[in-house]
């Protein structure tokens, strides 16, 4: 069952074609994993999934609908009121996690529920603190993200997506501004997301998560799937030279 | 030269009402500025030209005419262009707060610029409009960071009520010319009027710093 359905996407920044024309259909209950070198689109195609950049040309349909009209001149034009709608289907856990420092952890999570879904606070607060728990942190509820390790404030973000009710989740390279030690706390978390059978789009560079996680692995170049199939093929016997350059070089010094 | 403030504890009546008249006005300023300032800063922060621009407009005319001269021609001139007189308070209200407009817009541009894209990308990501991610998201932390130029603004509010007393509105400095021309002892009526300005400023400021520091529990 298609949840996402993207159609010949492209994106340019200046003079930059940074997305040209990804067809991708995204099955409920998939996890795919973007790889890519930097500057290869990756973290581009997750961000207009949700609509944070404009897509260029192309089409995305949620659920069987097309999101955005056509104008005259061919371009689709995207009503505000629609991205809100979509964005509170599609959650989005951001490589610098982007919490309000001037909100608690809880605060954080409930925001969404009060402001967007407009929930009186007893419930909201009862159901961040719920979220939270999920992710490990109940006993952080009070805590300003100042005060939050790098993997702490992570989880929280996650949470604090996890609030919305999701249909999909999108990762864009959750744990790339942490830590090498705390990488394993978020990561242990996303794994248990997926164990329970949630769509998610993860960008990321941790290959061995990748290939846990992963139902199905898109190698990106240029900013066009290069190469894609499930995390067997894909990552261990790739078709393509440019995925094989890509995986040696990222696993040139493992042992 | 012998000191006698005698004369001006005579008139504490006068200074009351004066100070009353600065409060007042202080008032009507500081909220007419700073909102007013809001939103036009908000205009100078949009990308949208039928916004910005006029934003740019009003920002550049009233920060680069002194206030004085504002005053004086919402009070004498206005009256000739429009059918109807205005009161020394509305004529300085109207300048007072224009200006603060103009200055404070630029406090709350450069504010809201300073917060991080990425808090956009958060309160978007989760369905927040403009407005909201704007109102829950932006402006707090924008205005722990513009709290002490707003101060600053604050200050200059207060202290550019005595303006006014140049369409004779009565205010301290109103009143501290007049007690100095009945009683001839302008050193005691201006020290006096200095002293009450000190002793309003001073804790507002303190109240300031309060704020400061209750904004800073976060970090």
């Amino acid at each position: 069952m298609t949840i996402l359905k993207v159609t010949g996407l492209t994106k340019r920044f200046g003079n930059t074609d940074v997305l040209r024309g990804i067809d991708l259909e995204v099955a409920r209950g998939e996890r795919i994993a973007i790889l890519g070198a930097s500057g290869s689109g990756k973290s581009t195609l997750l961000r207009c999934l949700n609509f944070m950049e404009r897509p260029g040309g192309g089409t995305i349909a949620l659920d069987g609908q097309v999101l955005g009209r056509e104008g005259r001149a061919g371009e689709r034009s995207y009503p505000e009121s629609e991205l809100i709608q979509v964005r509170q289907r599609v959650g989005m856990v951001f490589q610098q996690f982007n919490l309000f420092p001037h909100m608690t952890a809880i605060g954080n999570v409930m925001e969404g529920l009060r402001t967007v879904r407009g929930m009186p606070k007893p419930e909201a607060e009862a159901r961040a603190a719920k979220e939270l728990a999920r992710v490990g942190l109940a006993e952080k509820a009070d805590t300003y993200p100042a005060h939050l390790s790098g993997g702490q404030k992570q989880r929280v973000a996650i949470a604090r997506a996890l609030a919305m009710d999701p249909e999909m989740l999108l990762f864009d390279e959750p744990t790339s501004a942490l830590d090498p030690e705390l990488v394993g706390e978020v990561l242990a978390v996303i794994l248990a997301l997926a164990e329970e059978g949630r769509t998610m789009l993860l960008v990321t560079h941790e290959l061995g998560f990748a290939y846990h996680v992963a139902t199905r692995v898109i190698f990106l170049a240029d900013g066009a799937i290069h190469e894609q199939g499930p995390p067997d093929e894909v990552l261990k016997n790739p078709k393509k030279d440019r995925t094989r350059a890509f995986l040696a070089s990222h696993k040139q010094f493992s042992f | 030269m012998r000191w006698d403030f005698a004369s001006v504890f005579d008139n504490t009546d006068a200074l009351l009402v004066g100070a009353a008249g600065t409060l007042r006005i202080f008032a009507i300023c500081l909220v007419l500025g700073l909102s007013l300032g809001l939103i036009v800063g908000l205009g100078r922060y949009s990308r949208n030209r039928w916004l910005h621009i006029p934003a740019t407009i009003f920002v550049e005319f009233f920060r680069n005419t002194p206030v004085l001269v504002q005053i004086l021609w919402f009070y004498f001139a206005l009256p000739i262009l429009l059918p109807f007189q205005i009161s020394p308070l509305a004529a300085a209200s109207l300048g007072i707060s224009l200006n603060s407009a103009a200055f404070s817009a630029e406090i709350y541009r450069g504010g809201i610029q300073s917060i991080e894209t990425g808090q956009w990308d958060g309160a978007r990501a989760l369905g927040m409009r403009w407005g909201q991610a704007m109102r829950r998201i932006i402006l707090p932390q924008a205005l722990k960071r513009m709290l002490p130029a707003l101060t600053n603004r604050a200050i200059e509010i207060f202290k550019m009520s005595t303006l006014a007393s140049a369409v004779a509105y009565v205010e301290l400095l109103q009143q501290g010319k007049l007690i100095a021309s009945l009683n001839y002892n302008p050193i005691e009526a201006y020290t006096a009027v200095a002293v009450i300005f000190f002793v309003f400023l001073w804790p507002l400021v303190q109240f300031s710093y309060f704020l400061e520091r209750r904004l800073r529990r976060d970090e």
